[in-house]
């Protein structure tokens, strides 16, 4: 605490020298924004019979679980009790954004996630429950759930319930990811976070990160399966991440045009704040590489028709560039609201540590985790069991 | 009808794990809830009583007025009247319930006074205050003034 | 495994009265004990403070009491002094300062101007943001106006101290639970004042029972200005200050 008293410019409240949340409350966010977008994606198909992205509907489904599981890690390593976390099932405040968590986690992962995707692999887990060996075959068997039913009669009920299941998972994953929004935006005491525009920006830039999460891990997973990419299916989701980026793009345009605008008590303070200490992370990475780049490059296949090998590199460029963008705003919204006092006249510095419970390390384990848990899902559930086997 | 049921079996699996899972939880939570919870307020009451243990370390003012009755005597004549002992003598509960072998220091003049007496551009225009090393150039506040009477008579 | 209807029902019996007897022992053993003190009735007093700042002087003794009273660790506080400093009418661009919170006083700046010192500490607001934010209940106010922090609840997530408008809350680095100012609940309720009230020298802090009608806060309220900090959030705060620049943050 004393080390950070030199980082200190101006004057701050004593209590407020220190973070209180760090790079894992950065993660978190994003995380769950992920596993939104990604789903969103995934009911293009069902619900809206977007066909063209049909072949990333599994995959998008894989890519949701595996980010949800992973989910509530960042946040216990983060609380100062880890051990106390079932208080927000026994008793929740329920004025208390935050514990809504439990509850909006358990419902997503298991009535919506879980089951939609056991509704959609089915009839393939009866199959290769009878055909599989060993531990896998044990797998199977138990998520069979003891029944083996596949009749077209029954696999009609799992499309129409598969059906429900994604729609009602639609407000529901804008739930799940909105509410972090709300747990920023309903705090007055923040000026920086605190706009009822706080969740619909992290809903739609969360489309953004799981729309390019799917687009660049479809085109991964492909490439490693020695499969085909279907262009229809990547352009199509190009398309879709344009879109969504242009909104995001515009809403947190308006947010910043508004405090301009204002000019209220905090604005003094908060500019100050995003020329020096977020100059880089935001108006650089953020707004100019991270958001103006891919618009740009994913507005132009829309106005000219490249080949097929120039618009899979543009896909994956404005993807990758994408996926450190929205990672940085998370950055800019958690981090930037701690960098200046609530008496608008200091500013502090973020002090991130490396091998600490809160530190780069364990920052980047969780987000890699992911990505092995993805693995080991394609593996147990193949998302094109027919392509692959040819 | 039965045609319905077969092909719905395997929904009905999933509704009765969830069914069992939903009774467990509820079964745990009640036996995890502290009792008495919500009673003032969506909090434990039994928090109310642990702060309220904490120990206490200074003992406040009417405590020395028992034995040191001529301080405070002493003191309610002079500018210090309204001062509690503690804020010069330091937290002395535990001389209170152990006055023998408790014995508190006698604070040093020399650094105490000037913690709020030393002239300061912020302290009220009205309070007296001085520059120490002009004014008793390190020598001991109290080889002039004493302490709960500070007004030197023939002033 | 076979089992005869009787084994079974006896079986299944003593599950469940097992069960619900171990789950109502548990809660015995969790019960708490009777609230606060005895020969105190939450239901009479609603607590508050004064805060004088014409007769602050900046000595620190009030933060150094309210350490050593409540084991505050070092480097964070539950009350602190800030210094204002003020050219002319520039009341948009005050001077603070807060060299370790006033624990050890302030050295001389020796500036002209408008100088003046604001005592700081949990507002101990009726509407408080920060009982409401908390996820589990582990911070809430009392009947009688505290709010006051369940150390053996809090999860440590923080949130209440990014809802305080005041920054009065901060993590308590061993327990890893939120810490605050507790109006010191353990001495008011024995008909104490508070450590910081009881050590201020020029009594610039006063601790204020606002139920209680022979309390001088109800004369001192009427016949004197005062103001609350960033009244524009609307947290019922308690604290009144007398004299409270428009400058001060």
């Amino acid at each position: 605490m004393q080390t950070l008293l030199h980082a200190v410019e101006g004057y701050m409240y004593p209590n407020e020298v220190e973070l209180q949340w760090s790079i894992l409350i950065v993660l978190y966010p994003y995380i769950t924004g992920l596993v939104a977008g990604a789903f969103i994606l995934a009911s293009l198909e069902r619900v809206f019979k977007v066909d063209a992205v049909k072949p990333t509907y599994r995959l998008a489904l894989l890519i949701a679980l595996a980010f949800l599981l992973v989910a509530p890690l960042p946040l216990q390593l983060h609380l100062g009790h880890p051990e106390r976390s079932f208080e927000m099932y026994t008793t929740p405040h329920k004025s208390s954004a935050m514990a809504m968590f439990g509850f909006v986690y358990l419902w997503y992962l298991m009535i919506v996630l879980l089951m939609e995707i056991w509704l959609d692999y089915r009839k393939d887990i009866v199959e290769w429950a009878e055909s599989g060996t060993g531990v896998k075959k044990l797998i199977y068997r138990i998520l069979t759930l003891g029944n083996r039913n596949v009749s077209p009669a029954a696999l009609r009920v799992d499309d129409k319930v598969g059906w429900v299941i994604t729609l009602i998972g639609i407000p529901s994953a804008f739930l799940l990811h909105g509410y972090v929004g709300f747990i920023f935006g309903s705090i007055k005491a923040n000026p920086w976070w605190s706009t009822p525009l706080m969740p619909v920006v992290f809903i739609f830039s969360a489309m953004v990160s799981g729309i390019a999460a799917v687009l660049l891990l479809y085109m991964v997973v492909s490439k490693l399966k020695g499969m085909k990419i279907d262009m229809r299916c990547v352009d199509t989701i190009g398309q879709y991440l344009l879109y969504a980026f242009i909104i995001d793009f515009s809403l947190e345009m308006l947010d910043l045009i508004h405090r301009i605008y204002e000019a209220d008590e905090s604005l003094r303070a908060l500019d100050f704040m995003v020329h020096t200490k977020l100059y880089f992370s935001q108006v650089i990475l953020q707004i100019f590489i991270g958001t103006m780049i891919p618009i740009a490059l994913l507005g132009l296949t829309q106005m000219v028709k490249f080949a097929e090998g120039t618009r899979k590199i543009i896909y994956s460029v404005a993807g990758s560039i994408t996926m450190v963008s929205i990672l940085a705003m998370r950055w800019n919204v958690v981090i930037g609201g701690q960098l200046f006092s609530k008496s608008f006249l200091g500013y502090t510095s973020y002090k991130m540590e490396f091998a600490t419970r809160e530190g780069l390390l364990p920052a980047v384990a969780l987000l890699l985790l992911p990505f092995l848990i993805l693995w080991v899902l394609v593996k147990l559930l193949p998302p094109w069991p027919k392509t692959e086997a040819a | 009808m039965k045609d319905f049921l077969r092909s719905t079996e395997h929904l009905s699996r999933v509704v009765l794990l969830l069914a069992l899972g939903i009774i467990a939880f509820l079964l745990i939570r009640r036996a995890v809830i502290p009792a008495d919870f919500g009673k003032y307020g969506h909090f434990r009451p039994g928090s109310l009583a642990d702060i309220s243990a904490r120990p206490i370390k200074f003992a406040g003012r009417e405590a020395c007025e028992a034995c040191h009755s001529d301080q405070v005597e002493a003191k309610s004549k002079g500018k210090h009247a309204n001062i509690g002992c503690e804020a010069c003598h330091g937290a002395l509960a535990k001389h209170t319930e152990d006055p023998a072998s408790v014995v508190p220091e006698l604070p040093n003049t020399a650094v105490l006074c000037v913690k709020c007496h030393e002239a300061n551009a912020a302290k009220p225009k009205g309070f007296p205050q001085v520059v120490s090393a002009d004014h008793s150039s390190g020598v001991p506040c109290n080889t002039c003034h004493k302490p709960h009477n500070p007004k030197i008579s023939g002033d | 495994m076979e089992m005869t209807r009787r084994e079974m029902l006896r079986n299944s019996g003593k599950f469940i009265l097992l069960t619900s007897a171990a789950a109502t022992a548990w809660e015995f053993v969790l019960a708490g004990k009777a609230e606060a003190s005895p020969n105190y009735d939450m239901t009479k007093h609603w607590w508050s403070m004064i805060i004088d700042v014409d007769k602050c002087i900046g000595c620190g003794n009030c933060v150094r009491a309210c350490a050593t009273e409540n084991d505050v660790p070092e480097g964070y506080f539950r009350t602190w002094i800030e210094r204002y400093h003020l050219e002319d009418w520039h009341t948009d661009h005050p001077e603070v300062d807060s060299p370790n919170g006033g624990f050890d006083g302030f050295p001389d700046n020796h500036k002209e101007g408008k100088n003046f010192f604001i005592p700081k500490i949990c507002n101990h607001c009726a509407d408080s943001p920060c009982t409401q934010v908390c996820p589990v209940g582990a911070t809430f106010v009392t009947p009688d106006g505290v709010v006051l922090v369940d150390e053996k609840y809090c999860l440590g997530c923080r949130y209440c101290i990014q809802a305080c408008p005041y920054g009065c809350r901060f993590l308590n680095p061993k327990k890893n639970t939120a810490e605050k100012c507790t109006l010191c609940y353990h001495r008011i309720t024995k008909g104490l004042t508070t450590a910081c009230c009881e050590a201020c020298p020029t009594s610039a802090r006063v601790l204020a029972d606002l139920k209680n009608p022979k309390d001088p806060v109800h004369e001192f309220l009427r016949t004197h200005s005062v103001q609350v900090l960033k009244p524009h959030m609307a947290t019922g705060a308690k604290v009144f200050y007398k004299n409270l620049d428009g400058a001060v943050r």
